[in-house]
């Protein structure tokens, strides 16, 4: 789960990690007074959506008084911000942070993630600040220092002056930094992040360092014990269709083809949309009604299919184990006719009790197209819109 | 012959007292899988399944049981506590699977399992198979057929597809392992591959690999270097977009970094047989042979 600068910011406060004064707000009226009490010459208006590359979409604004920051906040309030992260369709800005200006010396990166490699969390910092990490990576490996962090001792003193020493900073800011590390592994722990993301980190010319930016990304198997934190979620900043799907314990990603797809496990829901474009076709989304599916499941999962109104075919590819495909059968069924589903059905099961779900689309007496293994389904499908 | 499990496997179930626990106990059992006992915490002192008696911790299981190998069904909050009691207790091979255990709490399992004696597979995974010998999993034990194909996947349906294609075309497995689809498991490809190569039952190894990581590049490495037996290939996902989460924790392609194309074109330089339709699976294998 990702959530919003501000909140991240909260978070980093409760771990005693330094973030510049900041007021967020939602709307105009309050800018200019949200700007006086941070009391900066200069103040920062930064819109608050998930996506980076704010600044470059006209998100972010410096302003030189409470009035003008008044005036950005009117502007990039109520916008659809789009940057090269957010698509072509943007997304519409519900709140901005004000944030205290400053005089910057240098720009750091410091990030965490869990190493899958070495299965440990790895701290990531660099030099060069202010740039996408995976950019300076390809170009200047070199610049990027890794400590790898054993989890029985966390992150010591001596780790943290390790990174520290490297990045060329003055004796001033060392003090801040080597605490700083340390709270902020504390902090990616606490809050179960799967990423943990400071860019910039920037150190002021009177010696500060602070969290100019910050990302989160929450471990949503962790989610279950931080009822705080899940407050945090903004669902319009996610697809309601997958929010739909969610809540039914169904995993659906839109895509952009016309094909869609219902598929149990992982694996074969993305094998299934590979061999649709394998054959000509392209899939409308990943769906992976998971093991445990039941007829209600199902239903569900026709209908967020169906909402989506590129959707011109539907492909059931079924391997069934724990679900078995009598009871898939009566879902699409019952699915279909409740949905008054207009578009082909191919449908591909194999597995426990494949004849009897055989049995019980043909008695059904819907017109439901019959796979035989993966390829043959796949070419039906494509055929079926053609 | 064939590897992790086998007539000298026995069994007990972790969380054996639940719905899903008892249930895929029983289907273990009926397969002809060894099962000693079961352990629920508050519950020993029960006979479940007939006469498989249920201990409250794993180690009073071992001592009474002598078990060698643990099949974990417990929760996910408390999945990664039963790991490590598992580990404490000794026990060979620890099959974990549960999905949804916080990423965190899987470093902290990973380090310790590691510094042991123990073997992890999983967690969220179908579990390990020899056909005709002993299943600890989920996976429906009709479709496999005892043979000399060895299996090893990172999805569940996806290994189902692939055994259900070699026993269409009459070719038997050694053994399946599903090695789970999450960000940080016990056992991977390369752990794998090289029990596989030593096993003079397994003739040919098919391995499937899915978006996400780097694992499937090390394992290539490995098989240029080590692995003589003929390795064939396929990566599901090779229509996913970038930065998404595909299903599996461990299914998504960040900074450029996990793509099938590129875990692909690794494994054709390493000499895998890669298959771009997961259709072809079983004839391409039932070729090298």
């Amino acid at each position: 789960m990702k959530i919003h600068e501000y909140q991240a910011k909260e978070v980093l406060r409760k771990y005693n990690v330094p973030v510049p004064n900041g007021v967020v707000i939602d709307k105009k009226a309050a800018a200019s007074k949200a700007a006086k009490g941070i009391g900066t010459p200069v103040t920062v208006v930064k819109a608050q959506i998930h996506a980076g590359g704010r600044g470059k979409g006209g998100g972010v604004k410096l302003a030189k008084s409470p009035k003008e920051a008044e005036k950005h906040a009117g502007d990039i309030l109520g916008m659809t911000l789009v940057t090269p992260q957010t698509g072509p369709e943007g997304r519409f800005v519900k709140k901005v942070l004000i944030e205290e200006g400053m005089d910057i010396a240098k720009e750091l990166y410091l990030g965490i993630v869990i190493d899958r490699e070495t299965s440990l969390p790895l701290i990531m910092a660099s030099e060069a600040g202010g740039m996408e990490i995976e950019e300076v990576a390809e170009a200047t490996p070199e610049k990027i220092i890794k400590e790898a962090v054993d989890p029985v001792i966390g992150v010591k003193p001596y780790l943290a002056r390790k990174i520290a020493f490297k990045l060329n900073i003055s004796k001033e800011a060392m003090k801040v930094m080597v605490p700083l590390i340390i709270n902020l592994y504390e902090c990616f722990k606490k809050e179960d992040c799967s990423m943990l993301e400071i860019n910039p980190l920037v150190v002021t010319k009177d010696h500060r360092v602070l969290c100019l930016d910050a990302k989160f990304d929450i471990d949503d198997n962790a989610l279950y014990r931080h009822k705080d934190t899940l407050a945090y979620r903004d669902l319009d900043e996610e697809d309601p269709m997958e929010v739909d799907a969610t809540s039914f314990h169904l995993n659906y990603i839109k895509l952009e083809g016309n094909i869609g797809c219902m598929v149990n496990g992982a694996g074969l829901a993305m094998a299934t949309m590979d061999i649709i474009k394998l054959s000509g076709g392209q899939p409308a989304n990943f769906l992976d009604v998971g093991g445990g599916a039941n007829e209600e499941m199902i239903e569900n999962g026709f209908r967020i299919l169906l909402s989506d109104p590129n959707v011109k075919a539907i492909f059931i590819n079924i391997f069934g184990g724990i679900l078995r495909c009598d009871i898939l059968a009566r879902g699409v069924v019952s699915a279909a006719k409740k949905l008054k589903v207009k578009v082909p059905i191919v449908v591909r099961m194999e597995g426990t009790n494949m004849e009897e779900g055989h049995e019980i689309l043909k008695n059904s007496k819907m017109n439901f197209i019959v796979g035989d293994g993966m390829k043959d389904a796949a070419k039906k499908v494509v055929k079926s819109i053609q | 012959m064939s590897i992790l499990v086998d007539e000298k496997t026995r069994l007990i179930v972790q969380g054996i007292t639940g719905r899903e626990g008892m249930f895929h106990a029983e289907q273990c059992q009926l397969y002809g899988t060894n099962l000693v006992g079961g352990v629920t915490p508050g519950k020993g002192g029960q006979k479940v399944l007939g006469k498989v008696p249920v201990f409250d911790t794993v180690k009073d299981a071992v001592v009474s049981t002598k078990a060698n190998a643990t099949m974990i069904f417990v929760p996910p909050p408390f999945a990664a506590d039963a790991i490590l009691e598992a580990t404490d207790a000794g026990i060979e091979l620890i099959i974990c699977i549960t999905e949804g255990i916080p990423v965190y709490d899987m470093v902290e399992v990973y380090k310790y399992v590691q510094n042991s004696n123990s073997r992890l597979v999983g967690p969220n995974c179908p579990g390990v198979i020899s056909p005709g010998k002993c299943k600890i999993g989920i996976m429906p034990a009709r479709i496999h057929k005892k043979g000399s194909v060895g299996i090893i996947s990172r999805s569940g349906t996806l290994t189902y597809e692939a055994v259900g294609q070699l026993t269409a075309l009459g070719i038997g497995q050694s053994t399946c392992v599903g090695i789970g689809g999450d960000p940080i498991i016990g056992t991977r490809y390369i752990d794998t591959l090289q029990l596989f190569q030593k096993d003079r039952g397994t003739k040919a190894i098919c391995m499937i690999g899915e978006i996400g990581g780097t694992a499937e590049d090390e394992a290539a490495y490995y098989i240029k270097k080590h692995v003589t037996k003929p390795v064939i290939g396929f990566i599901a996902g090779q229509t996913a977009p970038p930065g998404r989460r595909m299903g599996h924790a461990g299914a998504i392609i960040s900074g450029g970094q996990g793509t099938a194309e590129g875990k692909m074109k690794i494994m054709k330089k390493c000499g895998i047989k890669v298959v771009k339709s997961p259709a072809d699976l079983g004839k391409t294998i039932a070729k090298a042979l």
